[in-house]
Protein backbone atom coordinates (compact mmCIF):
# COMPACT_ATOMS: atom_id res chain seq x y z
CA UNK A 1 0.00 0.00 0.00
CA UNK A 2 1.74 3.15 -1.19
CA UNK A 3 0.81 6.08 1.59
CA UNK A 4 -0.90 8.71 0.32
CA UNK A 5 0.12 11.11 2.93
CA UNK A 6 1.40 14.63 2.01
CA UNK A 7 4.18 15.48 4.16
CA UNK A 8 4.37 19.00 4.80
CA UNK A 9 6.29 21.77 2.81
CA UNK A 10 9.78 21.44 5.03
CA UNK A 11 10.82 24.71 6.84
CA UNK A 12 14.00 25.94 4.86
CA UNK A 13 16.69 28.07 5.51
CA UNK A 14 16.51 31.32 3.79
CA UNK A 15 19.25 30.89 2.15
CA UNK A 16 19.17 27.66 0.18
CA UNK A 17 17.83 28.00 -3.06
CA UNK A 18 17.17 25.36 -5.65
CA UNK A 19 18.45 26.26 -9.11
CA UNK A 20 18.34 24.92 -12.43
CA UNK A 21 19.89 25.66 -15.84
CA UNK A 22 18.19 25.21 -19.42
CA UNK A 23 20.40 24.50 -22.11
CA UNK A 24 19.22 24.76 -25.32
CA UNK A 25 22.34 23.25 -28.29
CA UNK A 26 23.01 24.26 -31.62
CA UNK A 27 22.97 21.40 -33.56
CA UNK A 28 25.05 21.64 -36.86
CA UNK A 29 25.22 18.64 -39.54
CA UNK A 30 28.53 19.64 -41.24
CA UNK A 31 28.12 17.50 -44.02
CA UNK A 32 28.21 17.74 -48.52
CA UNK A 33 25.12 16.06 -48.37
CA UNK A 34 23.41 17.88 -45.43
CA UNK A 35 20.87 19.98 -47.55
CA UNK A 36 18.82 16.17 -48.24
CA UNK A 37 18.23 16.00 -44.52
CA UNK A 38 16.09 18.62 -42.39
CA UNK A 39 17.28 19.94 -38.90
CA UNK A 40 14.35 17.79 -37.27
CA UNK A 41 15.96 14.75 -39.27
CA UNK A 42 18.95 15.13 -37.65
CA UNK A 43 17.86 16.04 -34.12
CA UNK A 44 15.83 12.58 -34.96
CA UNK A 45 18.42 10.75 -35.29
CA UNK A 46 20.61 12.07 -32.50
CA UNK A 47 17.94 10.79 -30.26
CA UNK A 48 17.28 7.88 -31.90
CA UNK A 49 18.75 5.78 -28.74
CA UNK A 50 17.18 8.10 -26.16
CA UNK A 51 13.75 7.20 -27.89
CA UNK A 52 14.81 3.30 -27.52
CA UNK A 53 15.17 3.22 -24.17
CA UNK A 54 13.01 6.08 -23.11
CA UNK A 55 10.33 5.39 -25.64
CA UNK A 56 10.39 8.98 -26.42
CA UNK A 57 12.76 11.93 -27.06
CA UNK A 58 11.18 13.57 -23.76
CA UNK A 59 12.99 11.93 -21.40
CA UNK A 60 13.92 12.18 -17.46
CA UNK A 61 17.22 10.79 -16.96
CA UNK A 62 18.71 8.72 -13.88
CA UNK A 63 20.25 11.66 -12.61
CA UNK A 64 17.08 13.57 -12.58
CA UNK A 65 17.43 15.86 -15.33
CA UNK A 66 15.43 16.25 -18.48
CA UNK A 67 16.50 15.64 -22.02
CA UNK A 68 14.63 16.41 -25.18
CA UNK A 69 14.24 18.33 -28.56
CA UNK A 70 13.04 21.59 -27.98
CA UNK A 71 11.41 24.49 -30.55
CA UNK A 72 13.58 24.86 -33.93
CA UNK A 73 14.66 20.95 -33.48
CA UNK A 74 17.05 22.10 -30.74
CA UNK A 75 18.79 19.17 -28.17
CA UNK A 76 17.81 20.80 -24.52
CA UNK A 77 19.00 19.61 -21.20
CA UNK A 78 17.20 20.76 -18.10
CA UNK A 79 19.12 20.13 -15.40
CA UNK A 80 17.69 18.71 -12.11
CA UNK A 81 16.95 20.57 -9.31
CA UNK A 82 19.93 21.67 -7.63
CA UNK A 83 20.71 23.63 -3.75
CA UNK A 84 24.30 24.27 -4.15
CA UNK A 85 26.38 26.28 -6.84
CA UNK A 86 28.96 22.83 -7.26
CA UNK A 87 26.21 20.76 -7.35
CA UNK A 88 24.27 22.61 -10.37
CA UNK A 89 28.09 23.20 -12.20
CA UNK A 90 28.67 19.23 -12.49
CA UNK A 91 24.59 18.90 -13.08
CA UNK A 92 25.43 21.43 -16.19
CA UNK A 93 28.90 20.08 -17.24
CA UNK A 94 27.20 16.24 -17.38
CA UNK A 95 24.84 17.80 -19.79
CA UNK A 96 26.95 18.55 -22.14
CA UNK A 97 28.60 15.35 -22.13
CA UNK A 98 25.52 13.62 -21.98
CA UNK A 99 23.99 15.41 -25.62
CA UNK A 100 27.82 14.45 -26.76
CA UNK A 101 27.23 10.69 -26.15
CA UNK A 102 24.19 11.09 -28.88
CA UNK A 103 26.52 12.38 -31.42
CA UNK A 104 28.26 8.82 -32.46
CA UNK A 105 24.85 6.88 -33.00
CA UNK A 106 23.48 10.09 -34.51
CA UNK A 107 26.36 9.87 -37.29
CA UNK A 108 26.26 6.06 -37.80
CA UNK A 109 21.87 6.07 -38.54
CA UNK A 110 22.50 9.54 -41.02
CA UNK A 111 25.20 7.38 -42.83
CA UNK A 112 23.02 4.54 -42.74
CA UNK A 113 20.95 6.93 -44.37
CA UNK A 114 23.66 7.81 -47.27
CA UNK A 115 24.08 11.35 -45.18
CA UNK A 116 28.12 11.09 -44.37
CA UNK A 117 28.90 14.00 -42.35
CA UNK A 118 29.82 15.07 -38.70
CA UNK A 119 27.73 16.53 -36.22
CA UNK A 120 28.22 19.09 -34.05
CA UNK A 121 26.60 20.59 -30.56
CA UNK A 122 27.17 23.90 -29.55
CA UNK A 123 27.00 25.19 -25.99
CA UNK A 124 26.34 28.92 -27.66
CA UNK A 125 23.22 31.44 -28.38
CA UNK A 126 23.39 32.19 -32.16
CA UNK A 127 24.04 30.59 -35.40
CA UNK A 128 25.57 32.33 -38.42
CA UNK A 129 22.32 33.31 -39.86
CA UNK A 130 21.55 35.40 -36.35
CA UNK A 131 18.48 32.92 -34.78
CA UNK A 132 18.84 32.72 -30.68
CA UNK A 133 18.12 30.36 -28.68
CA UNK A 134 18.65 30.31 -24.87
CA UNK A 135 20.11 29.46 -21.97
CA UNK A 136 17.73 30.01 -19.05
CA UNK A 137 18.15 30.09 -15.40
CA UNK A 138 15.82 29.35 -12.73
CA UNK A 139 15.86 30.65 -8.95
CA UNK A 140 13.24 29.39 -7.15
CA UNK A 141 11.62 32.39 -4.77
CA UNK A 142 9.41 33.01 -1.84
CA UNK A 143 5.66 34.08 -3.71
CA UNK A 144 4.99 37.50 -2.81
CA UNK A 145 2.32 39.52 -3.83
CA UNK A 146 4.53 42.28 -6.07
CA UNK A 147 6.36 39.56 -8.01
CA UNK A 148 6.17 41.55 -10.74
CA UNK A 149 7.66 44.58 -9.05
CA UNK A 150 10.61 42.38 -7.91
CA UNK A 151 11.59 41.12 -11.36
CA UNK A 152 11.50 44.41 -12.24
CA UNK A 153 14.08 45.40 -9.22
CA UNK A 154 16.54 42.44 -10.74
CA UNK A 155 16.57 44.24 -14.43
CA UNK A 156 19.48 47.03 -13.88
CA UNK A 157 21.48 43.97 -12.54
CA UNK A 158 20.84 41.45 -15.46
CA UNK A 159 21.03 44.58 -18.47
CA UNK A 160 25.32 44.91 -16.82
CA UNK A 161 26.25 41.85 -15.38
CA UNK A 162 27.33 40.56 -19.08
CA UNK A 163 30.78 42.66 -18.30
CA UNK A 164 31.52 39.98 -16.11
CA UNK A 165 29.43 36.97 -17.22
CA UNK A 166 28.82 37.46 -20.90
CA UNK A 167 30.06 34.55 -23.53
CA UNK A 168 31.75 37.25 -25.85
CA UNK A 169 31.58 36.99 -29.43
CA UNK A 170 32.35 38.73 -32.61
CA UNK A 171 29.60 40.89 -33.37
CA UNK A 172 29.52 41.60 -37.62
CA UNK A 173 27.61 44.88 -38.57
CA UNK A 174 28.09 46.66 -42.67
CA UNK A 175 31.02 48.64 -40.87
CA UNK A 176 33.09 45.87 -40.16
CA UNK A 177 33.16 43.69 -37.01
CA UNK A 178 33.82 44.05 -33.59
CA UNK A 179 34.27 41.99 -30.40
CA UNK A 180 30.88 42.56 -28.01
CA UNK A 181 30.31 41.08 -23.89
CA UNK A 182 26.91 39.32 -25.31
CA UNK A 183 25.31 37.70 -28.19
CA UNK A 184 22.06 37.38 -26.31
CA UNK A 185 21.65 41.00 -25.95
CA UNK A 186 20.94 41.54 -29.29
CA UNK A 187 17.94 39.53 -28.83
CA UNK A 188 16.01 40.79 -26.26
CA UNK A 189 12.94 42.77 -26.68
CA UNK A 190 11.61 43.04 -23.35
CA UNK A 191 11.45 43.91 -19.89
CA UNK A 192 9.28 41.17 -18.21
CA UNK A 193 6.83 39.21 -20.35
CA UNK A 194 4.86 35.61 -20.25
CA UNK A 195 5.90 34.92 -23.79
CA UNK A 196 9.46 33.26 -24.72
CA UNK A 197 9.56 32.94 -28.37
CA UNK A 198 7.23 35.93 -29.58
CA UNK A 199 8.58 38.41 -27.54
CA UNK A 200 12.20 37.50 -25.82
CA UNK A 201 11.68 39.28 -22.35
CA UNK A 202 14.90 39.07 -19.43
CA UNK A 203 12.63 37.63 -17.32
CA UNK A 204 9.72 35.04 -17.99
CA UNK A 205 7.02 35.61 -16.04
CA UNK A 206 4.89 32.77 -17.05
CA UNK A 207 4.06 31.28 -13.62
CA UNK A 208 5.22 27.61 -13.60
CA UNK A 209 6.53 26.94 -10.27
CA UNK A 210 6.98 23.16 -10.31
CA UNK A 211 6.47 23.17 -6.52
CA UNK A 212 3.77 24.12 -3.58
CA UNK A 213 2.25 27.56 -5.80
CA UNK A 214 1.21 28.89 -2.06
CA UNK A 215 4.50 29.15 -1.11
CA UNK A 216 7.09 29.47 -3.90
CA UNK A 217 7.03 30.85 -7.46
CA UNK A 218 9.96 30.29 -10.50
CA UNK A 219 12.67 33.39 -11.11
CA UNK A 220 12.92 32.41 -14.65
CA UNK A 221 15.44 34.37 -16.20
CA UNK A 222 16.10 34.24 -20.15
CA UNK A 223 18.71 36.78 -20.57
CA UNK A 224 22.02 34.87 -20.21
CA UNK A 225 24.24 33.71 -22.13
CA UNK A 226 25.17 30.14 -22.55
CA UNK A 227 28.37 29.87 -20.17
CA UNK A 228 31.29 27.36 -20.86
CA UNK A 229 33.87 28.25 -18.34
CA UNK A 230 32.93 26.65 -14.82
CA UNK A 231 33.65 29.96 -12.99
CA UNK A 232 31.75 32.05 -15.52
CA UNK A 233 28.64 29.92 -14.39
CA UNK A 234 29.42 30.29 -10.51
CA UNK A 235 29.75 33.87 -11.02
CA UNK A 236 26.05 34.10 -13.42
CA UNK A 237 24.42 32.51 -11.10
CA UNK A 238 25.89 33.03 -8.09
CA UNK A 239 25.88 36.49 -8.10
CA UNK A 240 22.04 36.46 -8.91
CA UNK A 241 21.41 34.24 -6.35
CA UNK A 242 23.30 36.85 -4.05
CA UNK A 243 21.27 40.11 -5.54
CA UNK A 244 18.25 38.08 -5.27
CA UNK A 245 18.76 36.89 -1.17
CA UNK A 246 19.12 40.74 -0.31
CA UNK A 247 15.62 41.60 -2.49
CA UNK A 248 14.20 38.35 -0.85
CA UNK A 249 15.36 39.85 2.80
CA UNK A 250 13.20 43.04 1.51
CA UNK A 251 16.57 45.47 2.00
CA UNK A 252 16.73 48.58 0.79
CA UNK A 253 18.06 48.87 -3.02
CA UNK A 254 20.09 51.18 -4.59
CA UNK A 255 17.74 53.27 -7.17
CA UNK A 256 19.11 52.12 -10.63
CA UNK A 257 15.90 51.16 -12.25
CA UNK A 258 17.13 52.18 -16.04
CA UNK A 259 15.09 54.18 -18.86
CA UNK A 260 15.24 52.39 -21.69
CA UNK A 261 16.51 48.66 -20.72
CA UNK A 262 16.18 47.49 -24.41
CA UNK A 263 18.59 49.95 -25.62
CA UNK A 264 21.07 49.94 -22.59
CA UNK A 265 21.89 45.84 -22.78
CA UNK A 266 22.91 47.02 -26.73
CA UNK A 267 24.42 49.77 -25.51
CA UNK A 268 26.74 47.96 -22.37
CA UNK A 269 27.06 44.47 -25.18
CA UNK A 270 28.95 46.69 -27.97
CA UNK A 271 31.08 48.66 -25.98
CA UNK A 272 34.18 46.78 -24.84
CA UNK A 273 35.94 49.61 -23.15
CA UNK A 274 33.35 50.17 -20.72
CA UNK A 275 32.65 53.51 -20.82
CA UNK A 276 29.18 53.50 -22.42
CA UNK A 277 26.70 55.00 -20.19
CA UNK A 278 23.53 53.85 -19.51
CA UNK A 279 20.38 56.08 -18.87
CA UNK A 280 18.62 55.82 -15.49
CA UNK A 281 14.99 56.83 -14.40
CA UNK A 282 15.82 59.65 -12.67
CA UNK A 283 17.99 61.05 -15.19
CA UNK A 284 21.51 60.51 -14.23
CA UNK A 285 23.99 58.49 -16.70
CA UNK A 286 26.50 55.16 -15.26
CA UNK A 287 28.28 52.89 -17.37
CA UNK A 288 27.73 49.12 -16.72
CA UNK A 289 31.12 49.15 -14.38
CA UNK A 290 29.45 51.84 -12.15
CA UNK A 291 26.48 50.05 -11.99
CA UNK A 292 27.92 46.15 -11.31
CA UNK A 293 30.28 47.89 -8.77
CA UNK A 294 27.72 49.28 -7.26
CA UNK A 295 25.87 46.07 -6.80
CA UNK A 296 29.12 44.66 -5.45
CA UNK A 297 29.24 47.01 -2.87
CA UNK A 298 25.34 46.20 -1.75
CA UNK A 299 26.45 43.13 -1.22
CA UNK A 300 29.53 43.54 0.72
CA UNK A 301 27.37 45.94 3.15
CA UNK A 302 25.08 42.44 3.69
CA UNK A 303 28.04 39.87 4.53
CA UNK A 304 27.93 38.35 8.15
CA UNK A 305 23.92 40.11 8.15
CA UNK A 306 21.58 38.76 5.25
CA UNK A 307 24.14 36.93 3.34
CA UNK A 308 26.23 34.30 5.43
CA UNK A 309 30.36 34.86 4.58
CA UNK A 310 31.25 31.27 3.33
CA UNK A 311 34.56 30.54 1.13
CA UNK A 312 31.80 30.28 -1.85
CA UNK A 313 30.77 33.63 -1.53
CA UNK A 314 33.97 35.10 -1.10
CA UNK A 315 35.34 33.35 -4.15
CA UNK A 316 31.98 35.33 -6.16
CA UNK A 317 32.77 38.45 -4.98
CA UNK A 318 36.80 38.15 -5.59
CA UNK A 319 35.67 37.07 -9.14
CA UNK A 320 33.08 39.48 -9.50
CA UNK A 321 35.54 42.08 -8.38
CA UNK A 322 37.82 41.43 -10.78
CA UNK A 323 35.73 41.06 -13.82
CA UNK A 324 34.62 44.42 -13.04
CA UNK A 325 38.40 45.48 -12.61
CA UNK A 326 39.21 43.86 -15.95
CA UNK A 327 36.66 46.32 -17.92
CA UNK A 328 37.43 49.11 -15.91
CA UNK A 329 41.60 48.80 -16.33
CA UNK A 330 40.87 47.03 -19.52
CA UNK A 331 43.34 44.59 -18.14
CA UNK A 332 41.75 41.55 -19.11
CA UNK A 333 44.48 39.01 -18.14
CA UNK A 334 42.62 40.01 -14.39
CA UNK A 335 40.28 37.34 -15.55
CA UNK A 336 41.52 35.74 -18.86
CA UNK A 337 41.05 31.81 -17.28
CA UNK A 338 38.06 31.90 -15.88
CA UNK A 339 35.50 34.55 -17.47
CA UNK A 340 34.14 32.97 -21.07
CA UNK A 341 34.37 36.81 -22.77
CA UNK A 342 37.72 37.34 -21.59
CA UNK A 343 38.89 33.52 -22.37
CA UNK A 344 37.52 34.00 -26.28
CA UNK A 345 38.62 37.10 -26.66
CA UNK A 346 42.40 36.08 -26.06
CA UNK A 347 42.04 33.42 -28.29
CA UNK A 348 40.85 35.70 -30.57
CA UNK A 349 43.13 37.78 -30.64
CA UNK A 350 45.34 35.59 -30.62
CA UNK A 351 44.26 33.61 -33.54
CA UNK A 352 43.67 36.91 -35.42
CA UNK A 353 47.55 37.89 -34.49
CA UNK A 354 48.41 34.39 -35.91
CA UNK A 355 46.64 34.92 -38.78
CA UNK A 356 47.09 38.46 -39.85
CA UNK A 357 43.33 38.64 -40.73
CA UNK A 358 40.56 41.32 -39.28
CA UNK A 359 37.96 40.55 -36.56
CA UNK A 360 35.41 39.58 -40.02
CA UNK A 361 37.02 37.02 -41.27
CA UNK A 362 35.13 33.55 -41.36
CA UNK A 363 38.20 31.46 -39.93
CA UNK A 364 37.65 33.05 -36.64
CA UNK A 365 33.85 32.71 -36.88
CA UNK A 366 35.00 29.11 -37.07
CA UNK A 367 37.43 29.64 -33.81
CA UNK A 368 34.05 30.76 -32.14
CA UNK A 369 32.14 27.62 -32.94
CA UNK A 370 34.75 25.34 -31.98
CA UNK A 371 35.52 27.12 -28.56
CA UNK A 372 31.71 26.33 -28.09
CA UNK A 373 31.31 22.46 -29.43
CA UNK A 374 31.35 20.52 -26.44
CA UNK A 375 32.74 17.43 -28.39
CA UNK A 376 36.28 16.91 -26.35
CA UNK A 377 38.17 15.71 -29.78
CA UNK A 378 36.62 18.21 -32.23
CA UNK A 379 35.71 21.12 -29.84
CA UNK A 380 38.19 23.13 -28.43
CA UNK A 381 37.35 23.92 -24.85
CA UNK A 382 38.32 20.76 -23.57
CA UNK A 383 41.55 21.49 -24.97
CA UNK A 384 41.80 24.71 -23.24
CA UNK A 385 41.00 23.56 -19.90
CA UNK A 386 43.07 20.05 -20.22
CA UNK A 387 46.37 23.19 -20.97
CA UNK A 388 45.30 24.74 -17.88
CA UNK A 389 44.46 28.11 -19.69
CA UNK A 390 40.81 27.73 -18.35
CA UNK A 391 40.46 27.23 -14.71
CA UNK A 392 38.14 24.52 -13.36
CA UNK A 393 35.97 24.40 -9.65
CA UNK A 394 34.10 21.54 -10.01
CA UNK A 395 36.62 17.72 -10.14
CA UNK A 396 36.28 15.48 -13.02
CA UNK A 397 34.70 12.72 -11.21
CA UNK A 398 31.36 15.01 -9.70
CA UNK A 399 30.96 15.51 -13.24
CA UNK A 400 31.08 11.93 -14.15
CA UNK A 401 29.35 11.21 -11.46
CA UNK A 402 26.42 13.89 -12.33
CA UNK A 403 26.19 12.24 -15.75
CA UNK A 404 23.96 9.01 -13.62
CA UNK A 405 23.26 10.47 -10.32
CA UNK A 406 20.90 13.01 -8.85
CA UNK A 407 21.68 15.77 -6.45
CA UNK A 408 21.28 13.86 -2.87
CA UNK A 409 20.17 16.54 -1.06
CA UNK A 410 16.74 18.13 -3.36
CA UNK A 411 13.37 16.17 -4.76
CA UNK A 412 16.45 15.26 -7.87
CA UNK A 413 17.36 12.36 -5.40
CA UNK A 414 13.76 10.63 -5.31
CA UNK A 415 13.22 11.20 -9.01
CA UNK A 416 16.46 9.72 -10.07
CA UNK A 417 15.84 7.15 -8.19
CA UNK A 418 12.56 5.99 -9.65
CA UNK A 419 13.74 6.46 -12.80
CA UNK A 420 17.13 4.15 -12.71
CA UNK A 421 14.97 1.54 -10.49
CA UNK A 422 12.20 1.91 -12.55
CA UNK A 423 14.64 1.47 -15.95
CA UNK A 424 15.85 -2.08 -13.68
CA UNK A 425 12.74 -3.25 -13.54
CA UNK A 426 11.47 -2.94 -16.91
CA UNK A 427 7.84 -1.84 -16.04
CA UNK A 428 6.54 1.39 -17.71
CA UNK A 429 6.21 4.57 -16.18
CA UNK A 430 5.79 8.43 -16.60
CA UNK A 431 7.67 11.12 -14.63
CA UNK A 432 7.96 14.79 -14.57
CA UNK A 433 9.00 17.63 -12.28
CA UNK A 434 6.38 16.75 -9.55
CA UNK A 435 4.84 13.36 -10.69
CA UNK A 436 6.06 9.94 -10.50
CA UNK A 437 3.68 7.08 -11.18
CA UNK A 438 4.15 3.40 -11.91
CA UNK A 439 1.82 2.65 -15.32
CA UNK A 440 -0.98 0.40 -14.58
CA UNK A 441 -0.19 0.20 -10.63
CA UNK A 442 -3.54 0.67 -9.30
CA UNK A 443 -3.23 4.51 -10.65
CA UNK A 444 -1.09 5.76 -7.78
CA UNK A 445 0.97 8.93 -8.67
CA UNK A 446 2.90 10.30 -6.25
CA UNK A 447 2.55 14.31 -6.25
CA UNK A 448 6.03 15.81 -5.32
CA UNK A 449 5.44 19.71 -4.51
CA UNK A 450 8.58 19.89 -1.87
CA UNK A 451 11.91 20.57 -4.66
CA UNK A 452 13.59 20.45 -1.37
CA UNK A 453 12.59 17.30 -0.06
CA UNK A 454 15.11 14.46 -0.62
CA UNK A 455 13.15 12.07 1.58
CA UNK A 456 9.56 10.55 0.78
CA UNK A 457 7.62 7.55 2.30
CA UNK A 458 5.78 7.24 -0.16
CA UNK A 459 8.31 7.32 -3.03
CA UNK A 460 10.19 4.42 -1.15
CA UNK A 461 6.90 2.75 -1.37
CA UNK A 462 6.97 2.89 -4.84
CA UNK A 463 10.29 1.78 -4.98
CA UNK A 464 9.77 -1.36 -2.97
CA UNK A 465 6.50 -1.79 -5.73
CA UNK A 466 9.19 -1.74 -8.37
CA UNK A 467 11.43 -4.26 -6.64
CA UNK A 468 8.91 -6.66 -5.91
CA UNK A 469 7.14 -7.02 -9.34
CA UNK B 1 43.88 45.51 -43.21
CA UNK B 2 46.99 45.35 -43.78
CA UNK B 3 48.81 44.95 -47.52
CA UNK B 4 48.88 41.83 -49.07
CA UNK B 5 52.17 41.09 -51.06
CA UNK B 6 51.67 38.61 -54.41
CA UNK B 7 51.82 35.51 -52.15
CA UNK B 8 48.90 36.95 -50.28
CA UNK B 9 50.64 36.91 -47.03
CA UNK B 10 50.88 40.20 -45.05
CA UNK B 11 54.54 41.92 -45.80
CA UNK B 12 56.96 41.37 -42.94
CA UNK B 13 57.39 45.05 -41.74
CA UNK B 14 53.40 45.21 -41.46
CA UNK B 15 52.82 42.41 -39.50
CA UNK B 16 51.77 43.44 -36.00
CA UNK B 17 54.53 42.90 -33.22
CA UNK B 18 52.78 40.35 -31.14
CA UNK B 19 52.52 41.52 -27.32
CA UNK B 20 54.90 40.90 -25.30
CA UNK B 21 53.08 38.58 -22.63
CA UNK B 22 53.69 39.52 -19.03
CA UNK B 23 56.16 37.18 -17.46
CA UNK B 24 53.25 35.66 -15.70
CA UNK B 25 51.11 34.70 -18.27
CA UNK B 26 54.43 33.61 -20.61
CA UNK B 27 53.98 30.06 -20.25
CA UNK B 28 50.33 29.97 -20.57
CA UNK B 29 50.84 32.27 -24.03
CA UNK B 30 52.70 29.72 -25.23
CA UNK B 31 50.43 26.83 -24.38
CA UNK B 32 47.88 29.06 -26.21
CA UNK B 33 49.82 29.05 -29.07
CA UNK B 34 50.63 25.67 -29.55
CA UNK B 35 47.17 24.63 -28.96
CA UNK B 36 46.36 27.35 -32.17
CA UNK B 37 49.30 25.98 -34.19
CA UNK B 38 47.57 22.03 -33.31
CA UNK B 39 44.09 23.09 -34.50
CA UNK B 40 45.14 25.71 -37.34
CA UNK B 41 44.84 23.44 -40.24
CA UNK B 42 41.76 21.96 -39.61
CA UNK B 43 39.73 25.49 -38.67
CA UNK B 44 40.71 26.59 -41.86
CA UNK B 45 39.48 24.51 -43.94
CA UNK B 46 36.45 25.45 -45.70
CA UNK B 47 35.74 27.82 -42.54
CA UNK B 48 33.41 30.14 -44.40
CA UNK B 49 31.29 26.99 -45.98
CA UNK B 50 31.37 25.76 -42.84
CA UNK B 51 29.92 28.75 -40.45
CA UNK B 52 27.62 29.50 -43.43
CA UNK B 53 25.83 26.17 -43.21
CA UNK B 54 25.01 26.56 -39.40
CA UNK B 55 21.72 27.97 -39.32
CA UNK B 56 19.19 26.89 -37.18
CA UNK B 57 15.16 27.83 -36.16
CA UNK B 58 15.35 30.08 -33.80
CA UNK B 59 14.60 28.62 -30.08
CA UNK B 60 13.47 30.53 -26.78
Amino acid sequence: MIPTDIPPPLDVDPARRIFGLETEFGLHLDSAAARAVTPEEVAGHLFHSVVQWGRSSNVFLTNGSRLYIDVGAHPEYATAECDTLTDLIAMDKAGERIVQDLVAGGEERLRAAGVEGEIHLYKNNTDSAGNSYGCHENYLVRRRADFKAFASALLPFLVTRQIATGAGCITRTPQGAHYSFSPRADHMWEGLSSATTRSRPMINTRDEPHANAELYRRMHVIVGDSTMAEPTTLLKVGATDLILRIMEARAVLPELALAREMQAIRDVAHDLTGKATVELEDGRRLTAVEVQQTYLDLVRSHLDGVIERTEEVDAILDLWQRGVDAVRTQDFTLVETELDWAIKHRLITRYRDRLGCDLADPRLARLELAFHDVSPERGLFAKLQAQGLVRRIVPEDAIVAAMSRAPETTRARLRGEFVTRALESGRDFTVDWVHLKIAGSSGTTVLLKDPFRSEDARVDALLDALATA
Amino acid sequence: MAQLNAQGQPYEDETPEPEAPAPASQASGDALDDLLAEIDGSLQVNAEQFVRSFVQKGGQ
